[in-house]
Formats: C-alpha cells, sequence, structure tokens
C-alpha cells in the first residue's frame, strides 16, 4: 500500500539539513506554500540555497525564511515584486548571494533538470549581461545560450487537491512552477487543501503525476501572504 | 484633441491611451497576444469593434479578462503584474514550461512591452539601468522578446528630463538584441528597419523635425 501523507508540515520538512537546495513553488503569492516554508523557518536550516520565482513580501513566507537568515543563495527571475523589502536589504547588504535568470529560462532549467537533460541552448538573453560568461552557439544563424538544467534536495509546491499516491491538482495560476519543481527534487513536497484516497481523482484530469511526489500534507485552509500582510503578520 | 507644436511645453501627440488606441489599431482579429505590464496593459480597453484577441499572461494563462472590481476575484488568478484578473470563455491554465515553451516557440503573434531604450538596430533595453543600488530583476522579458514574432514597444519619446528613449546604440543593459518590430511613441509610429527608424505615421499636431529633434538617431522618411 502506498500512502504519502505526513501528519503536518513539521515532520515533512523535518529532515532538510544545512545547506540545502530548496525549490519554492509560487509566483508572487499565488502557489507559495506558506505554510511548509513557515514550517522550514521553524525546521532552522540554514545556509540554503532557495530557487523561486520571486523572493516574497512582507515579513511573512519566503520573506520570512530570508529575514531569519536561512538563506545564503537566491536563484530567481523577478526579487523586487511592489512589497518585498526583506530581499532588496539582505542584497544591498550583500549578506544573500543573488543568481538573476529569465524567468522562462528558469522553468525550463527546472524542466531540464528533472526530466534528465543536463544543459539545453537557448536564444533567450543572448547578447544581454545574463549571457556573461556562458557558452553560446549558433543554430539556423541564431545565436544561442547554454544554460545548465536545475536540480534540488526538497521541492516546496502547494496544491489545490492530492491523492493518497501523490498524484496533485493545481488550482488556476498558482500552478505555475509547481510541476517542473515537482520532478526536480530528491524530496517533493506537496500541501495540498484537500486530499483524497487514490482512485478518487479522474487520471485524466491529474497534472503532476504522484511518481514525481514524495510527501502530502493536509493543509484545508491555507494562508495568503496578502491577507497575512494586511493583518500586519511577522513569522519568526 | 492634439495641440499644435508651438513651443516644447505645449501638449503634443498621443496621450497613454492614444498610444494605445493606435497599437489596438494594428493588432489583426484572432492573434495570441501578450501585453506588459504597465502602459501596454491599456490596450486591451481599445480593441476595435469585430475583433477577438486571446490575451496571454506569461505565468500560467491564456484567455485572460479583465481585472475584476476591487477587493472581488481570487488571489490565485493573477496576471503577470501579480493583479488580479479574470479569464475568459475558452481560457486555459498551464505550468511555466509549456507558458513559455508558446513564448520561445514562436506560438504567440504579439508582445507588446515598455522600453527604457530601443536603438535604431532594433535593440531593446527596458529590465535595468544598470545602476549600482538596482535590484536586478528580468522576469520574461527576455523570453518574450527572443520567442515572440512581433515585438511591439510602447513607450513616451523621451524620458521625463527630455532625453531621446529612441537612440543610435543601447547605452543600458540589454533585454535583446535586433528584437523590436515597431515602436509607438506619442509622438510616431517607427518602424525598425535594416536601414533604421522608419516613419510609418506622426501623431495629429507633430511635425517630422519636432520628432526628429527629440529622437537620437535619423529616422528615415515615409518612402510612398
Amino acid at each position: 500500500m502506498i500512502d504519502k501523507r505526513f501528519a503536518s508540515a513539521r515532520e515533512a520538512v523535518a529532515d532538510v539539513r544545512d545547506g540545502a537546495t530548496v525549490m519554492i513553488g509560487g509566483f508572487g503569492e499565488a502557489g507559495s506554500p506558506i505554510e511548509l516554508i513557515h514550517a522550514l523557518i521553524d525546521q532552522g536550516a540554514k545556509g540554503l540555497t532557495v530557487i523561486s520565482n520571486n523572493t516574497g513580501t512582507g515579513l511573512v513566507g519566503l520573506a520570512a525564511l530570508l529575514r531569519a537568515g536561512r538563506v545564503r543563495k537566491v536563484v530567481c527571475s523577478f526579487p523586487k515584486t511592489a512589497g518585498s523589502t526583506v530581499f532588496p536589504d539582505l542584497y544591498r547588504a550583500g549578506k544573500v548571494e543573488l543568481e538573476l535568470v529569465p524567468q522562462g529560462t528558469l522553468a525550463e532549467r527546472i524542466r531540464a533538470g528533472g526530466a534528465g537533460i543536463a544543459a539545453f541552448y537557448t536564444p533567450t538573453a543572448a547578447g544581454t549581461p545574463l549571457a556573461d560568461g556562458k557558452e553560446t552557439r549558433v543554430f539556423n544563424g541564431r545565436e544561442h545560450v547554454l544554460e545548465h538544467g536545475l536540480r534540488a534536495d526538497f521541492t516546496l509546491i502547494k496544491g489545490r487537491i492530492a491523492d493518497t499516491h501523490g498524484n496533485v491538482l493545481f488550482h488556476r495560476t498558482a500552478r505555475n512552477f509547481a510541476p517542473m519543481m515537482a520532478t526536480a527534487a530528491a524530496v517533493t513536497i506537496v500541501q495540498a487543501a484537500e486530499v483524497v484516497e487514490a482512485g478518487a481523482l479522474d487520471a485524466e484530469a491529474i497534472v503532476t503525476p504522484g511518481i514525481f511526489v514524495d510527501r502530502v500534507v493536509h493543509m484545508p485552509s491555507p494562508a495568503l501572504e496578502s491577507a497575512l500582510n494586511e493583518a500586519g503578520a511577522s513569522y519568526a | 484633441m492634439s495641440v499644435a507644436a508651438k513651443t516644447t511645453e505645449a501638449p503634443v501627440g498621443w496621450a497613454r491611451e492614444g498610444i494605445a488606441e493606435r497599437v489596438a489599431q494594428d493588432i489583426p482579429n484572432g492573434s495570441y497576444v501578450n501585453l506588459g505590464i504597465g502602459i501596454p496593459e491599456l490596450v486591451a480597453k481599445f480593441v476595435p469593434a469585430g475583433r477577438t484577441l486571446v490575451y496571454h499572461t506569461e505565468n500560467g494563462l491564456l484567455g485572460m479578462g479583465p481585472s475584476p472590481a476591487a477587493g472581488q476575484g481570487d488571489p490565485e488568478l493573477i496576471n503577470a503584474g501579480k493583479r488580479r484578473v479574470t479569464m475568459m470563455p475558452g481560457a486555459a491554465f498551464f505550468d511555466q514550461a509549456t507558458s513559455f515553451g508558446m513564448i520561445r516557440g514562436g506560438h504567440l503573434d504579439l508582445s507588446v512591452l515598455g522600453a527604457l531604450q530601443v536603438a535604431a538596430n532594433g535593440d531593446l533595453a527596458n529590465w535595468s539601468t544598470g545602476a549600482d543600488d538596482a535590484i536586478p530583476a528580468v522576469g520574461g522579458a527576455m523570453d518574450l522578446v527572443a520567442g515572440v514574432k512581433w515585438v511591439f514597444v510602447m513607450t513616451t519619446h523621451v524620458t521625463k528630463e527630455g532625453t531621446p528613449k529612441l537612440v543610435e546604440r543601447c547605452t543600458y543593459p540589454l533585454t535583446g538584441r535586433g528584437v523590436v518590430t515597431r515602436v509607438y511613441s506619442d509622438l510616431a509610429v517607427i518602424d525598425i528597419t535594416p536601414k533604421g527608424f522608419q516613419l510609418v505615421e506622426l501623431a495629429p499636431g507633430v511635425t517630422f523635425d519636432f520628432a526628429q529633434e527629440r529622437t537620437g538617431a535619423p529616422i528615415l522618411r515615409p518612402t510612398h
């Protein structure tokens, strides 16, 4: 029998060690697994490399993880969303490293990492500062940049509904990076608002097949970054 | 509506909405379109009657509809600017690799973007001024200009300080090389051609010389 359920976010992130690379789903607050991030803050792992499209807003979620000093490096496409002050302050103070990656290249690097592709050529960023120091090659008369696949030790994502085998469906634009990130980590942890028995989901509709998911945490009423920030919340 | 160019202080040419309306006229029925954050978003308001466009937002939605009333909507149904939006009949959600496959793979017809600088060779700079204290952030701009068939730039012709944004060569860090198809400014519509900036149309009340004086490279007059 397969049952990937974990009783709590705390237990699901218990083995994240110092120096781990962690992919965290979300585009802005859509899809951000706030409860798993907060559990990671409580767990205490430090020196983390975080791969995520943004860097959080206010003093909760990703921003709180950064503010707690747990993150050594961020791999990211857009670290200055409105309402984001924690990352800019740390970056200007030289306390966090940034690898800036175009959004589509970030998505494809994660997809490649999960699909066993070591590297690929893309026209994105050719001739720009983000191609500096990278191998280039001309295909069909056009310069392409060699980009490497990304893998992680852990992935934290948010689903709308998951089953006990780890099959996951998402909610609207909260899907964003989660399906690729699920494929690219040694351990993928999903928090889902609803958890059902295997067989209850329409197999034709499943977005992330359970082979990519290791742990499922039931989180019936997940918090939203904007709601927490409007309430003046600050984590840790 | 327009005011003749008597002095440099007088309002001349198109207002923001006027630029948006002019861009909208050039988008064919049935196009798949990505509108960048900010001024380009205005284009959706001016699509001529009878045309249906499908809007793509790179965070994972085709068939994006207008923003809901303030306080309404779904915090996880948002656009690339992280504002709440709605979905139109026939909408579809997808992940980031698929979304940027649409972009990079040439499936989208048109991208409308803002600019810091556009060069006569079609180079675009729109993500960083390269200032030392700036937090670098690029999002999907480099992917859009690398993959979408037509790249329209919507911009004021000069900066707030009066410096031309249409230049011989970009001095800011590039978003892409030779990627811009056409520029829509408050003063003119200008194509990027192998010979440089080519005037398509002047805004009402704008003379050729007025536009040329505010451009950092030669503009070719219309050939017809």
